[in-house]
């Protein structure tokens, strides 16, 4: 199978002497859904922002369908084929939910009535709650305005920061089982996620970081089973069984 | 009677069209561009030339004191103040942006920015006050006050360039991507948004509508190395009073401000105009705290 992403020994962090991520190395390839696990603070998050160059990667190497990442500015990671969809602030919340898709398709306009139509068919609710402020929607509704403006641009690796949090239990099983859907359509994903369980569920493979390091990494089924998968979670004060 | 609603519009006019381009800076480049009065101060000179090298009385238009020849004075201020703002914020914004400068910084910079550019117009034109030309305005009655054809023509102007403004934030794509960085810019880039565009784009917007602003009041008034500064705190006010985020509330914000200090000038007390504009301010932000346009914290 292609390989879509290639991350090699990334170090990378918010101050130049201090380094967030020591030496993280995945891969995502062409139809996967990938998962990152881990505790609180371990750098999943900064590894997705690394990944989208909002945090400078200062050795190692990244890549997405043989294309160098590093150095490039975040305005042009859109036209490698990524799209980012960050833990909070992730809509434009005064503008309106089609001005939201608008901006996802910046860099794809010729194909915006297109891509708008397929959002729309993932999530029924925007098409009705179009002309409103993103900011006004709910929870759950905001969540589908931002996965919906990161597929805009027809996107080949969608980045997802935990977009279960916050959401209902029902709330959060709507969508991953989008996120399934999406994926085959053809968009390899990976997700970070505390939701451990659920993410599992849907996703091929997984790796865990713990200290800005991978820790363990194997198939879905094989993490949702080892024993140390638990341990590292409760060691670090989450739990895996929600 | 109501002739202080006409002086307030004119004077709102002014104050809304620097005001514009003062929020644009504070919500894309985020900090209070203190130097806003001189990028005025430049338009309208750079109109004064072109009206001088022409001559004001030519080709009059209708009723209007002014002819084509202002109106050309005006596109050329357009261009060339804009350029000038490119070209200062290459010199010094861009690079303290690279530095991640604090917004303090960046207000200083500014601040060094009017004063330098006062005294550099100074230098060019001298002190003195100068003028477009030496016409007589006729006032007409309208609704029973009285304006001249150029001030109800100053009124229009202004509010054309709003409505243009609108027209741009809403419907294109350029505008739209303005709107987003203003509210987030790191998101903005992630959708492939070239934020260096977009502050550029900001430059060349606020400077626009500070030329217009002073080509209208050097029209109307005078041209003096410190038109533009004698405007800011209106302009600040104007912003505050707004709500900071919003074009509207910058709008209702000018509108405000230039009628209480018509009005103060109105009842004789013009030693107290921005005294009293300021006191209406502080009024209105002990109601809204938010400003009349702005969100609860
Ligand atoms: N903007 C930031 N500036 C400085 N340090 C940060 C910033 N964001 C996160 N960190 C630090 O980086 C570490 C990893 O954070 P993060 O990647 O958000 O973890 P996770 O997403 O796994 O919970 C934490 O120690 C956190 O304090
Ligand atoms: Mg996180």
């Amino acid at each position: 199978m292609s390989v879509v992403l290639e991350v090699r020994d990334v170090v990378a962090g918010y101050s130049p002497t201090l380094p967030i991520l020591n030496g993280v190395s995945l891969t995502v390839s062409a139809g996967e859904i990938v998962t990152i696990l881990g505790p609180n603070g371990a750098g999943k998050s900064t590894l997705i922002k690394a990944i989208a160059g909002v945090v400078k990667i200062t050795s190692g190497q990244a890549s997405l369908l043989g294309e160098n990442l590093v150095g490039l500015p975040t305005h042009e990671m859109v036209r490698t084929g990524l799209a980012y969809v960050p833990q909070t602030e992730n809509v434009f919340a005064k503008l309106s939910v089609e001005e939201n898709l608008e901006i996802g398709a910046f860099t794809n306009r010729h194909a915006y009535v297109r891509q708008r139509d397929h959002v729309f068919g993932l999530f029924a609710d925007l098409a009705r709650l179009r002309r409103l402020p993103a900011g006004k929607l709910s929870g759950g509704q905001r969540q589908m305005v931002a996965v919906g403006r990161a597929l805009m641009a027809d996107p080949k690796l969608l980045m997802l920061d935990e977009p279960s949090a916050g959401l209902s239990p029902k709330l959060a099983e709507v969508v991953f089982s989008q996120l399934r859907k999406i994926c085959s359509a053809g968009i390899t994903i990976l997700i970070v996620e505390q939701n451990a369980r659920a993410a599992l569920r849907i996703s091929d493979r997984g790796y865990i970081l713990a200290e800005g390091q991978n820790r363990l990494d194997g198939d879905a089924g094989s993490l949702l089973d080892n024993p140390k998968v638990g341990e590292l979670y409760l060691g670090a004060g989450s739990r895996l069984n929600k | 009677m109501m002739q202080f609603v006409v002086d307030g519009l004119i004077n709102a006019s002014l104050i809304a069209l620097g005001a514009i381009g003062l929020s644009m800076t504070y919500n894309i480049l985020r900090f209070a561009n203190f130097a806003q009065g001189e990028i005025l101060a430049t338009g309208a000179y750079f109109a004064l030339a072109v009206v001088v090298l022409i001559g004001a009385g030519a080709g009059a238009l209708g009723p209007l004191a002014f002819g084509w020849p202002l109106l050309v004075a005006m596109v050329f201020a357009i261009v060339a103040t804009s350029l000038v703002v490119l070209v200062v914020d290459w010199l010094l914004f861009r690079p303290l942006r690279s530095k991640n400068a604090s917004r303090i910084t960046l207000i200083m910079a500014a601040f060094g920015l009017s004063l330098i550019g006062r005294n550099v117009i100074t230098l060019l034109v001298g002190g003195d006050p100068q003028y477009f030309s030496f016409y007589i305005p006729k006032a007409i009655t309208v609704f029973g006050v009285k304006a001249t054809p150029d001030e109800i023509a100053m009124f229009g102007i202004t509010a054309l360039a709003v409505f243009v403004l609108h027209l741009f934030l809403t419907r294109t794509t350029l505008g739209k991507s303005m709107r987003a960085t203003a509210e987030n810019p790191t998101l903005a880039q992630i959708n492939g948004i070239d934020t260096r565009s977009v502050i550029r784009w900001t430059w060349i917007i606020g400077a626009s509508l500070a030329a217009i602003a002073g080509t209208l009041q050097g029209h109307t008034i005078q041209l003096r190395p410190e038109m533009g500064f004698d405007l800011l705190l209106p302009m600040f006010a104007a912003l505050i009073v707004g709500g900071g985020t919003s074009m509207y509330g910058v709008v209702a914000g000018a509108l405000l401000i230039g009628l209480s200090e018509a009005l103060a000038v109105g009842v004789g007390l013009s030693a107290y105009r921005l005294s009293i504009a300021f006191m209406v301010m502080l009024l209105v932000l002990l109601v809204r705290p938010q400003g009349l346009f702005g969100e609860k914290a």
